[in-house]
């Protein structure tokens, strides 16, 4: 039966730690649009070549993370409406109208001023949204833009680029070199991009780590609602010491959890996998709606979508350059086919050990939702795994049916409640 | 025996008719028979926009335009599989491949126009096991001469496995004769829509979108046959120009709108002087060199000859530029962006084309479409009072 959903703030000093650190990462954005920062790099989250980035001193800047706080701060809807005055469609991806909304109301938010571009990189990591949302951003601002392309797994049976895919991305982030060169005037420092790439490296170690200790009965922390808080400093701060730092913090307290069999939730009824990225306005009532269940999730394809560390990637310091084209093409969700995306939900499905997938499909991101209706078909009819699937959105509240969803989430739970009940006797 | 322009009159309504009956023929019959002409070889199915055909033809199979079901089926299985918010064309492509209408081609090409058609690749992996699909990545980086090397290589890797699904290992000498035979074709594309921007009342829109869809279900050399029939009658029909406002079009790029709509547009005043419907069918500017490497051809056509499209980022330059200047060109009074519902790349595309045309004060009017539709009052109401607003202003 449902229970009234716990309150699950556990991990307050992670959370006190990640809001001190992006707090300051914040306040370098605002630094660099009142022009005593450094300059202003617009990058994707998808597999990205940040390592190069901090090794000019140069600051990342991502409109889809600063999208997504809008949302989360419910502040996005002015800013989408705004842009479909302007022309764009109910139907764009909202994450773009409510960034372009916001660069029109002079780029201020509740969290930073976001700096004018000095460069527009847009790694094409996958989505083709990016494309087209760079594109814009170019026009409006008028500075200059890089296309990093990425070619994209095409190759269905295994996941390995060709050696022409990466020579491609390789010989690209080359030439962005020479472009960085340029806008700073310092040429490369191979030492200090060898050492920041160590720092990501062992980043992305730690997090791999992390996330497998929801293998553990219970899991020690949610892999969805709980790692979306990790996913800041993964993105925002990767290379950096402070970065590192956090997810040390972040590992021994997961460890230490998970030594002691403490979860998220008083008791651990379900085990799920949740595929599609959370519906941010509303992130809080979505939550409650399983931790009622005492469902949680074990792990999530969201969180992989800047990179996926637990199969065994690491970035690797005596080869910065091929490891961030590795990360770009092959380790990061974006870039991969949806046939690899089946196959990366049922490994989690059975090396993590889950009862149920839950498939969270949203109107903007087609990336992800364009096609779930065959992933549920594949995940029942094919492997037995019961699936639901809700719809609303990732950024745009208006697309939150409250009620429509927790009802369909209750029938789904009671069903399982109920077929567990009849294996019982 | 010359004919006279009675005979050529019919001639041409009967060409028209016939294509009308092979876009609308979701069984491919001319395709088939074809196959059927020709025993041993086989068919690929070519999804939008762009897709290199040379490739295709020179390994001697048939490339088709496999580019939705337009208003012919009901959409009973993919509706399950795809979302209320994906567009019409991939449900409808999947629908034909669920009731086994796609059985008769050997594979299919897709590639990166945008999300939903990305992840349809996949899907037709899965439920279509033994069929072969492949998916080209045509680079999104041509400000540097990486993206067009890189697209060569993706050539390379495209035609070797279309040769190992064929059997036939074409020569450099293959590929230039496929390459100068769709160069037939694209010229003649090209020259009628040049005639069409001259005398627009010579051929319109409706009619060359059935010729250009119709191509894509024949085998070219019967295409070429049938462009260069209709080029050669053309300039003595008997039509008389008509009052209408002078519109260039946009946005239709992938998913087909139906031919209805687009008669439609034009009945309530519009001159149709230049489009992007099938652009991907007559996607170069100019003609593919014959070289020694007709896959360097292709690339460096794609990255330095092509036209401009919704699925084609180029940072060299400003994309609404070029819907200006068609419509300068074409000295249009005003410009309509018709695009499917649901279709992301187009609809982006709207949001800087609006600006672009009114900060260049071009009037211009949104449409959006879907494939499947029957009934175009609404459509014809907007148009017609769109048409009102310019002539009466
Ligand atoms: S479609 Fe999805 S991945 Fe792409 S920009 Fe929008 S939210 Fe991000
Ligand atoms: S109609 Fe638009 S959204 Fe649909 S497949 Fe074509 S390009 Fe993609």
């Amino acid at each position: 039966m449902a229970q009234p959903a716990p309150k699950s703030d556990y991990q307050g000093k992670l959370h006190n730690l990640q809001k001190d650190m992006i707090g300051r990462y914040y306040d370098s954005l605002t630094a660099a649009s009142e022009g005593r920062g450094k300059k202003a790099v617009y990058m994707m989250v998808s597999g990205n070549p940040v390592e190069l980035i901090q090794a000019f001193d140069m600051l990342p800047v991502y409109p889809e993370v600063n999208a997504l706080q809008l949302a989360v701060k419910k502040q996005s809807l002015p800013h989408i409406l705004a842009a479909e005055e302007m022309g764009y469609s109910t139907d764009n991806c909202a994450y773009v109208k409510a960034d372009v909304g916001m660069y029109f109301a002079g780029r201020k938010t509740p969290f930073a001023t976001i700096p004018e571009p000095d460069l527009i990189l847009c790694n094409y990591v996958g989505c083709n949204v990016y494309l087209q949302w760079f594109e814009h951003l170019a026009e409006f601002s008028k500075k200059p833009i890089y296309n990093l392309d990425v070619p994209f797994s095409r190759n269905m049976v295994s996941d390995e680029p060709s050696d022409d895919d990466v020579s491609y991305v390789v010989k690209q982030l080359e030439e962005l070199i020479e472009i960085c060169e340029r806008m700073t005037g310092k040429s490369l420092d191979f030492k200090k991009l060898q050492r920041i790439t160590e720092l990501s490296g062992e980043t992305g170690h730690l997090w791999s780590e992390i996330k497998k200790l929801t293998r553990e009965r219970p899991a020690p922390f949610d892999a969805y609602f709980d790692s979306v808080m990790m996913m800041a400093p993964l993105y925002c701060l990767r290379g950096t010491e402070d970065g590192l730092w956090f997810f040390q913090e972040a590992y021994k307290e997961m460890k230490k959890r998970a030594e002691m069999r403490e979860g998220p939730l008083p008791e651990e009824k379900f085990r799920i996998v949740i595929e599609g990225p959370p519906p941010w306005p509303y992130l809080r009532q979505f939550r409650d709606m399983f931790s009622r269940w005492g469902a949680v999730a074990i792990a999530s394809t969201y969180s992989t979508v800047g990179g996926i560390w637990e199969f065994g990637f690491q970035h690797d310091p005596l080869r910065p350059i091929e490891s961030m084209a590795k990360h770009m093409l092959q380790f990061n969700l974006c870039n991969r086919n949806f046939l690899q995306r089946y196959q990366q939900i049922k490994d989690y499905i059975d090396q993590w050990g889950a009862d149920a997938l839950v498939i969270h499909s949203v109107k903007s991101c087609r990336l992800f939702s364009a096609g779930q209706g065959d992933m549920r078909e594949y995940f029942t009819k094919q492997l037995g795994v019961p699936t639901l699937l809700v719809e609303s959105d990732i950024e745009d509240p208006r697309y939150f049916a409250e009620a429509q969803i927790r009802n369909r989430v209750d029938a789904f739970f009671e069903s399982l409640e109920h077929q567990r009940m009849l294996v019982k006797k | 025996m010359a004919t006279t322009p009675v005979q050529e009159a019919t001639r041409l309504h009967a060409i028209f008719e016939s294509c009308r009956e092979i876009t609308q023929d979701v069984e491919f019959s001319a395709a088939k028979q074809w196959l059927a002409e020709h025993p041993g070889r086989k068919a690929i199915g070519c999804f939008p926009i762009y897709c290199p055909v040379e490739l295709i033809h020179a390994c001697r199979m048939l490339p088709l335009g496999i580019i939705g079901a337009g208003n012919q089926i009901e959409i009973t299985y993919a509706d399950s599989r795809f979302q209320s918010f994906v567009c019409s064309i991939v449900k409808s492509t999947l629908e034909l491949g669920f009731t086994k209408r796609l059985e008769f081609v050997e594979g299919m090409l897709f590639h990166n126009i945008c999300d939903p058609a990305r992840n349809l690749a996949s899907v037709f992996i899965r439920n279509f096991p033994g069929m072969f699909v492949d998916y080209i990545h045509f680079p999104q980086n041509f400000a540097s001469p990486l993206g067009m090397q890189y697209l060569q290589k993706e050539y390379r890797r495209i035609l070797d496995a279309l040769q190992e699904r064929s059997g036939y290992k074409p020569t450099a000498e293959d590929l230039n004769r496929s390459i100068q035979l769709y160069n037939r074709i694209r010229a003649a594309l090209r020259e009628l829509y040049r005639l069409r921007s001259e005398k627009p009342h010579l051929i319109s829109a409706a009619e060359q979108f059935l010729l250009t869809r119709a191509g894509t279900l024949m085998s070219p050399e019967k295409n070429v046959e049938m462009l260069e029939e209709v080029l050669a009658a053309l300039p003595t029909r008997a039509t008389r120009p008509k009052d209408r406002i002078r519109v260039v079009l946009e946005g239709s790029f992938c998913e087909l709108p139906p031919v209805a709509l687009i008669e439609t547009i034009e009945e309530a005043g519009c001159y149709i002087l230049d489009d992007d419907f099938l652009r991907g069918w007559r996607w170069f500017t100019q003609e593919v060199p014959i070289e020694a490497n007709p896959l360097h051809a292709l690339a460096e056509s794609y990255s330095e000859r092509a036209y401009y499209s919704g699925s084609k980022h180029d940072s060299r330059e400003v994309k609404a530029a070029h819907l200006i200047k068609m419509a300068q060109d074409q000295k249009a009074d005003a410009v309509v962006i018709m695009a499917a519902k649901f279709c992301e790349p187009a609809l982006f595309d709207y949001a800087l084309y609006r600006k672009a045309l009114d900060d260049a004060k071009i009037p211009h009017l949104l449409l959006e479409f879907e494939e499947k539709t029957w009934i175009f009052d609404r459509a014809r109401s907007e148009a017609e009072t769109f048409v009102e607003s310019l002539l009466f202003d």
